[in-house]
């Protein structure tokens, strides 16, 4: 079994952890000198990443796998930006930039968009009152959708005061549950992490 | 009861219509409905508008055209108000595909109030990696950005001298519609203290109630709505509220989906319906 990836973790982990409650400044010029390491760390991660993609991509094409179309749209949707972005620059007005705005932005709006019209034929086939906490849900979503919008105070001057104290009582309540139940089970996966009981990140289940 | 059937098993691309009817008539005949600003939105506005004259605002606007409907509007707004206030926008985004909206928001907001640029805004442009872009900046800026995003050192742009990290910085502003707000409450309000106002999308805003509660965060912006509320606060009729009428038009419609879908079952359940129709696929 390699020991050096799980030493070098458990020892940067008490490491950065430790020095985060050390007000000494020695102490926290080693703290930032140490996050400072993770930048070239994520530098070489995002080449890795490139490379990646590249090679995974470019298996498909040569190997006319299903889809082998959509990877040599990537592959050169990602030479030709690069390189023009290299020539060019990126800002306003460049070809990026022509591009970005008449293809890129339009697209990722669009597909964004159809949500609405999905959601509110999902809504009319699938929201239904079925059971008592369903019709609970139904009343709530009722209110909330009236009442967040501008219309909703014409309706009854009583919404907005109804939005609010559903997102400030019932829903603090629960987010603040939901985040102190996320902050243990991250403590509680970090600690495994550094002990070397959780080695899934080394490709080992 | 076949017209109850029928209804209920009623063609999506009729409702695809009226939807698309909700959205296009209020933008060609807008309807003017009045905006009333809420709380966090207010103590958003508020805490900006307390800053004095020249103090540094950092505002990272993360977000793709995918959401832009709703963040844009909300970074002009934001922007033109730090303009108005005399404060100088450090403006820069962690997201590539937000680099030509960041740039837009701020040229934009820029022309509006006659802003310049190094004197009154810097944009810095895009940089990868949430928690590593954060942490840098509370380290060491140049570091992280050397150059802003035309290639001009930083040490060259008036404003930003003396500028290298979250202390010489009055707030920092988050407009996102990502993860990206939980890492800037993390690092930039929790390890750095840099006082923080977030603006997110509708569907994220109700995540971030225990950190205004808390205190982490100062103001809390949410979707279009909380965008037109920020447009009212300075003043402005812009992208936002025009768009709210849109939005309050579709809102009622689904509501009315929802209400005549479930009357209509419950009448075929009454006429002894098994409700065949009513169960069916939601995407159909």
């Amino acid at each position: 079994m390699r020991r050096g990836p799980l030493l070098v973790t458990f020892l940067s982990g008490v490491a950065v952890a430790a020095l985060y409650f050390i007000p000494h400044h020695k102490a926290q010029a080693l703290n930032s000198k140490l996050l400072e390491w993770t930048l070239v760390v994520y530098a070489f991660a995002l080449i890795l990443g490139s490379l990646s993609l590249w090679g995974s991509h470019m298996k498909k094409v040569q190997n006319r796998a299903e889809g082998w179309g959509f990877s040599l749209v990537t592959l050169s949707s990602l030479v030709v930006i690069t390189v023009l972005g290299i020539w060019k620059g990126v800002g306003e007005g460049t070809p990026v930039g022509i591009i970005y705005d008449n293809i890129n932005s339009p697209l990722a709006s669009t597909m964004f968009s159809l949500l609405a019209f999905v959601i509110a034929s999902a809504a009319f086939r699938a929201f239904r009152a079925r059971s008592v906490e369903a019709t609970l849900l139904l009343i709530t979503a009722i209110v909330m959708m009236v009442g967040r919008v501008s219309i909703g105070p014409l309706i009854s001057p009583h919404l907005p005061g109804i939005t609010e104290w559903l997102l400030d009582v019932p829903n603090l309540a629960a987010k603040r549950a939901i985040a102190l139940g996320v902050g243990l089970g991250a403590v509680s996966t970090a600690l495994k992490i550094i002990l070397g009981i959780e080695q899934s990140y080394l490709g080992r289940s | 009861m076949t017209w109850v059937r029928r209804l209920l098993a009623i063609d999506r691309r009729i409702i695809f219509l009226l939807v698309a009817a909700g959205v296009i008539l209020p933008l060609l005949h807008p309807l003017n409905l009045p905006v009333t600003v809420t709380p966090r939105v207010k103590a958003a506005y508020e805490a900006i508008d307390a800053l004095p004259a020249g103090s540094k605002v950092l505002i990272s606007m993360d977000f793709e055209p995918d959401i832009m409907a709703e963040l844009m509007p909300m970074s002009v707004a934001v922007i033109r108000h730090c303009f108005r206030k005399h404060l100088q926008v450090i403006a820069m985004t962690l997201y590539p595909a937000g680099t030509g909206l960041g740039e837009r928001a701020i040229l934009q907001a820029a022309k509006a109030e006659g802003a310049v640029k190094n004197k009154d805004y810097t944009w810095l442009g895009y940089k990868s990696g949430f928690q590593v872009v954060m942490i840098g900046i509370g380290e060491n800026l140049r570091g992280i950005y050397p150059v802003d995003f035309y290639g001009t050192p930083l040490d060259n742009i008036p404003m930003m001298r003396g500028v290298n990290s979250y202390r010489q910085m009055a707030m920092v502003v988050n407009l996102s519609g990502s993860s990206a707000t939980d890492y800037w409450i993390q690092f930039a309000q929790g390890r750095y203290h840099a006082p923080l106002v977030v603006g997110c999308t509708a569907v994220m805003a109700t995540d971030y109630y225990p950190y205004l509660s808390s205190r982490q965060i100062l103001g809390l912006i949410g979707g279009m709505k909380g965008a037109a509320e920020y447009e009212a606060l300075i003043g402005t009729i812009g992208d936002a509220r025009r768009g709210m009428d849109a939005q309050s038009l579709v809102h009622l419609i689904v509501v009315a989906l929802v209400i005549v879908g479930n009357g209509a079952l419950f009448l075929s359940k009454r006429a002894g319906d098994s409700g065949g129709a009513a169960t069916g696929s939601m995407t159909r």
